[in-house]
């Protein structure tokens, strides 16, 4: 690695579960949307602390750790007006002191013991990672404990993170990846929380203060937004009692901001930010049918099929395999809690830019017109269902998966059901939902770079592709 | 060297994952013995690493050939060939590999470092057979298309746009590699200089291919939901029936390096450069060519010195001094020729870069001097121990780290000896170490520095149409 990311990794670490997420392609991408589950033989127990905390915990006593997840429903949409950056700011605050411990301190203890605690921020949630050793759990829990509830947000060492968090906005500011994917969440959803920059501007960070992160924390470290799940080394009566140490002493209630249901806006745009780089970066994306409506699943499958899918998918059969045109073509389907996308990314040199859009528009369009074929849907539920084990093979994994699964509303049982679910979708739901979906005269386009033969106001339309394509069905 | 693996679909977690391959040794166990190995008839490595919790596997093959072994003039040969391993065997149409794998329900890549290639699927169980089938048919069975070497020649291209060109600290760690190696193989890219790769043909992979792709060269590496038995006789039964190549070189050669005269120094100056960076590469051992004890001495050094917030450098730098956003330092010893040591720090506002590499050379210069205190080397150990406990969470890092090892020539007996070496080492050798190997000579430094006026120095051209070399 070069050392530049060695010097973003404080942060990005924090960023980890969806803000690198988001610049994954398709394969990745999957376990992020957090929609499946195994076959295997996997106990998920429902606890209930003493004090009435609620967690899901999977005992798994053959390796001596354990692993916590928990998030807290609030994350970046709660940055106030002129102070975006908050969230962010405050996940890099959280292992700098608390209680009477000083951040040196805090830190050599967490070093001492060998605990890994860290913490990222989505647009609708703060997440929290904690992992112990299970001989050091003890100290570990105490050291947890006094983070969540009493971080000392020392002026140093805001000051310094500060720092840390402008440096890394001025790299962040100079990759065309990441100014894509900051410009297209503002090009879709203007005059909403989700469109403003989740790590804030040069600007906002600069005025963020001491006291906002005191009061951010009092407003969104609560028990009623909690969820939590724990993997591991440990029983449900061990756990209980670690629930009500780390969480009990935070406010019943969490103080949240009201964000308003949205969509990205309709009727197609394009909008080109100028850099001097040899490669243009793409990202592209539509609105989406929220996670509980009925066809969430097939629009899952049918975004698999388009762009999900690595290698199997049509995207990256048309622009890659076929032309060369990008290393990195992929769709992903993302439910936020306010608003549901389909979005994706290519990149490729100046002059392939059009091109590749023109590509990409068609395909939409063909699979929005025709649906998939049947041997297409066969291939993506076989993956998809025989792929589901892949995510639960460690407990990390096992315990984000869970997590996921519990902040979207769903129980334990649908670990064994959702590969029903998938088998279920038949191939007219698939052609009705791929028509419902893509809708490629409202995509939202953003391009970083200096594409040539682009035009930043008008739409291009939509190119069929240039080469037969054998053996599709 | 850093992580110059360059892999077939660019997935951030394989990076992550690679992170931590780049140093296995920095992993290994408390004392347990995990994995078993045996050798089949023809000369091919098997390790098995058991984890029964999930009914799933990690299967990797990985041959003992990279960047480093491409000959002058073919830069990103290796790289290309992992590329072109999905396109088509007898059995296998055109760009089908990985939509068998994905139709059985598992997921595959490959990726290449300068001293190993390896190719790996994550699979239910019961399918690991079918996985050990197609990638031992592939072994010897490659065909390719003309058409389609173009084609994805133009994808590895995109790649490096990706991955360097577009990313000035990219490129100054290139130059920086290219300047830190006088005569190694190491100098080069592992994903190759643009000119060169614009050149690469299909004889040219068809070569590296027959040259180097056989069992006598790879390593089999099993981990998950299986016993040894059922390895062996599923490999027995595919890679066992593949003759040994007795033409693949059995000696790995490359130049190796003379003396260092002189410190290396160089600035890249590029408007999209978003802060002022100052890097330091050394050249080391690895843990391949150190003197026992040696490379877990550098392991414990650069963690006490470098890693993390509780580090010295982050210490004096960021917190006290304020220089630097951040800064820090690392030690690779996973080579087959030798390792680095890197140090870099990032200038707080306004700071020049010539004050942050003082003070991180002062720090460094203290450790020579004084070494390190007992209560540091402890914790750096007890630290790395945890990890591996960590890390036993995980089949596809198991995986990795004894087939990264393997590749390189190291044993399964020594990969698991790590955690007692580690043990062993004295403040003195931490000391000693720091002393013989923090040689300015054999250094290179680096600035990136934003610059308006600068020009993006993006090589993008084919060459000249009269270059002889590569014709």
């Amino acid at each position: 690695m070069t050392a530049f990311s060695r010097a973003a990794a404080k942060v990005v670490r924090h960023a980890a579960r969806f803000g690198i997420a988001s610049a994954l392609p398709a394969l990745a991408l999957l376990f992020v949307v957090s929609i499946s589950h195994p076959a295997a033989a996997m106990n998920i127990q429902k606890v209930k602390s003493p004090g009435g905390i609620e967690a899901w915990l999977v005992e798994e006593h053959s390796v001596p750790l354990l692993s916590l997840r928990y998030a807290f429903d609030g994350g970046n949409s709660q940055d106030p007006p002129g102070k975006e950056g908050l969230a962010n700011f405050i996940t890099a605050m959280m292992d700098e002191g608390a209680g009477d411990i000083k951040s040196e301190d805090y830190q050599q203890r967490m070093e001492n013991i060998a605990m890994r605690m860290s913490y990222d921020d989505s647009k609708d949630s703060l997440y929290g990672s904690f992992e112990t050793l299970t001989k050091n759990r003890d100290k570990a829990v105490e050291l947890l404990k006094l983070s969540v509830q009493k971080p000392r947000f020392d002026t140093d060492a805001v000051e310094r993170i500060k720092q840390q968090l402008l440096a890394n906005l001025a790299y962040a500011d100079k990759d065309p990846d990441k100014v894509a994917m900051r410009e297209w969440y503002a090009q879709a959803f203007p005059n909403h929380p989700y469109g403003r920059s989740a790590n804030g501007t040069q600007e906002t960070v600069a005025k963020i203060t001491r006291d906002d992160l005191v009061d951010f924390h009092k407003r969104n470290f609560a028990r009623d937004n909690l969820k939590v799940v724990a993997v591991g080394d440990i029983t449900a009566a061990e756990l209980g009692k670690i629930l009500d140490d780390v969480f009990g002493g935070l406010p019943a209630k969490a103080d949240l901001i009201p964000v308003a249901k949205t969509s990205p806006v309709d009727g197609g745009s394009q909008k080109i930010v100028e850099m001097g780089v040899p490669q243009s970066v793409a990202v592209f994306g539509l609105g989406a049918m929220p996670r509980k409506d009925p066809d969430f699943m097939t629009a899952f499958v049918v975004n698999h099929i388009l762009g999900g899918g690595g290698f199997s998918a049509k995207l990256m059969e048309e622009v890659r395999e076929k032309r060369g045109l990008a290393y990195s073509v992929y769709t992903y389907l993302q439910p936020y809690q306010h608003a549901t996308i389909l979005v994706g990314s290519v990149a490729t040199k100046n002059a392939s830019m059009a091109e590749s859009l023109s590509i990409i528009r068609g395909e939409m369009k063909k699979m929005a017109q025709n649906g998939p074929t049947a041997d297409d849907l066969q291939a993506a539920k076989d993956y998809l269902t025989g792929s589901y084990a892949l995510r639960f093979d460690t407990n990390s994994k096992i315990a984000s998966q869970l997590l996921g699964l519990m902040q979207e509303g769903f129980g334990p049982d649908y670990v064994e059901n959702r590969n029903k679910m998938i088998e279920a979708v038949t191939l007219e739901d698939a052609k009705r939902v791929a028509a419902r979906l893509l809708k490629p005269e409202n995509l939202v386009v953003t391009v970083v770079g200096k594409p040539t033969g682009m035009n930043a106001a008008a739409t291009p339309p939509v190119l069929q592709p240039a080469v037969a394509v054998p053996g599709r069905g | 060297m850093r992580l110059a693996t360059c892999s077939r679909i660019s997935l951030l977690t394989l990076l992550a994952t690679l992170m931590l391959a780049v140093n296995p040794q920095a992993h290994a166990s408390e004392s347990a013995t995990r994995a078993s190995e045996f050798k089949l008839s023809n000369g091919m490595d098997v390790v098995v690493i058991p984890d029964h919790r999930s009914p799933v596997v990690t299967h990797m093959v990985w041959y003992k050939v990279g960047a480093a072994d491409e000959v002058l003039g073919k830069s990103g040969i290796a790289h290309f060939l992992e590329h072109l391993m999905f396109k088509s065997t007898d059995k296998i149409p055109v760009g089908e590999f990985s939509k068998i794998v994905n139709r059985l329900g598992g997921q595959d890549n490959a990726f290449t470092g300068n001293d190993a290639t390896a190719y790996f699927q994550r699979v239910a169980k019961d399918r690991l057979g079918k996985m050990m089938e197609m990638e031992a048919d592939r072994m010897v069975n490659l065909r390719l298309d003309e058409k389609e070497v173009l084609t994805e020649r133009d994808v590895i291209l995109e790649e490096r746009r990706s991955r360097i060109d577009n990313n000035p600290s990219a490129l100054l760690d290139e130059q920086m590699n290219a300047a830190l190696y006088l005569n190694h193989p190491y100098h080069k890219p592992v994903i190759g200089w643009y000119r060169e790769m614009a050149q690469l043909s299909r004889q040219d992979a068809l070569d590296f291919y027959k040259h180097y792709y056989a069992p006598n060269n790879a390593i089999l590496v099993v981990s998950g939901d299986v016993t040894d038995d059922e390895v062996r006789k599923l490999a027995e039964a595919t890679y066992g029936k593949i003759p040994a190549n007795p033409d693949v070189p059995s000696v790995r050669h490359r130049p190796g390096e003379p003396p260092a005269r002189v410190a290396r120094r160089l600035v890249l100056k590029d408007p999209r450069a978003g802060n002022y960076l100052m890097q330091r590469y050394y050249q080391a051992p690895s843990y391949v060519t150190a003197k026992p004890g040696e490379a877990e001495a550098l392991d414990l050094l650069m963690k006490i010195a470098g890693s993390g917030s509780t580090s010295r450098i982050y210490k004096k730098l960021v917190v006290e001094q304020k220089l630097a956003s951040s800064a820090g330092g690392d030690y690779s010893g996973y080579g087959l020729d030798g390792g680095t040591i890197s140090l870099y720090g990032i200038s707080a506002d306004g700071v020049p870069l010539e004050k942050v590499e003082a003070s991180i050379d002062a720090v460094m210069a203290d450790i020579v001097k004084n070494g390190v205190t007992e209560q540091e080397l402890a914790r750096a150990k007890n630290s790395y121990l945890a990890d591996y406990i960590y890390d036993s969470d995980n089949q596809a890092t198991l995986a990795r780290r004894y087939g990264w090892n393997l590749a390189v020539g190291r044993t399964v007996a020594e990969v698991e000896a790590w955690p007692t070496n580690i043990s062993k080492v004295t403040t003195d050798d931490v000391k000693n170490a720091a002393a013989k190997y923090l040689d300015i000579k054999d250094s290179v430094t680096g600035y990136l520095v934003p610059d308006q006026s600068g020009v993006a120095q993006v090589d993008d051209l084919p060459p000249p149409s009269s270059s002889g070399v590569l014709r």
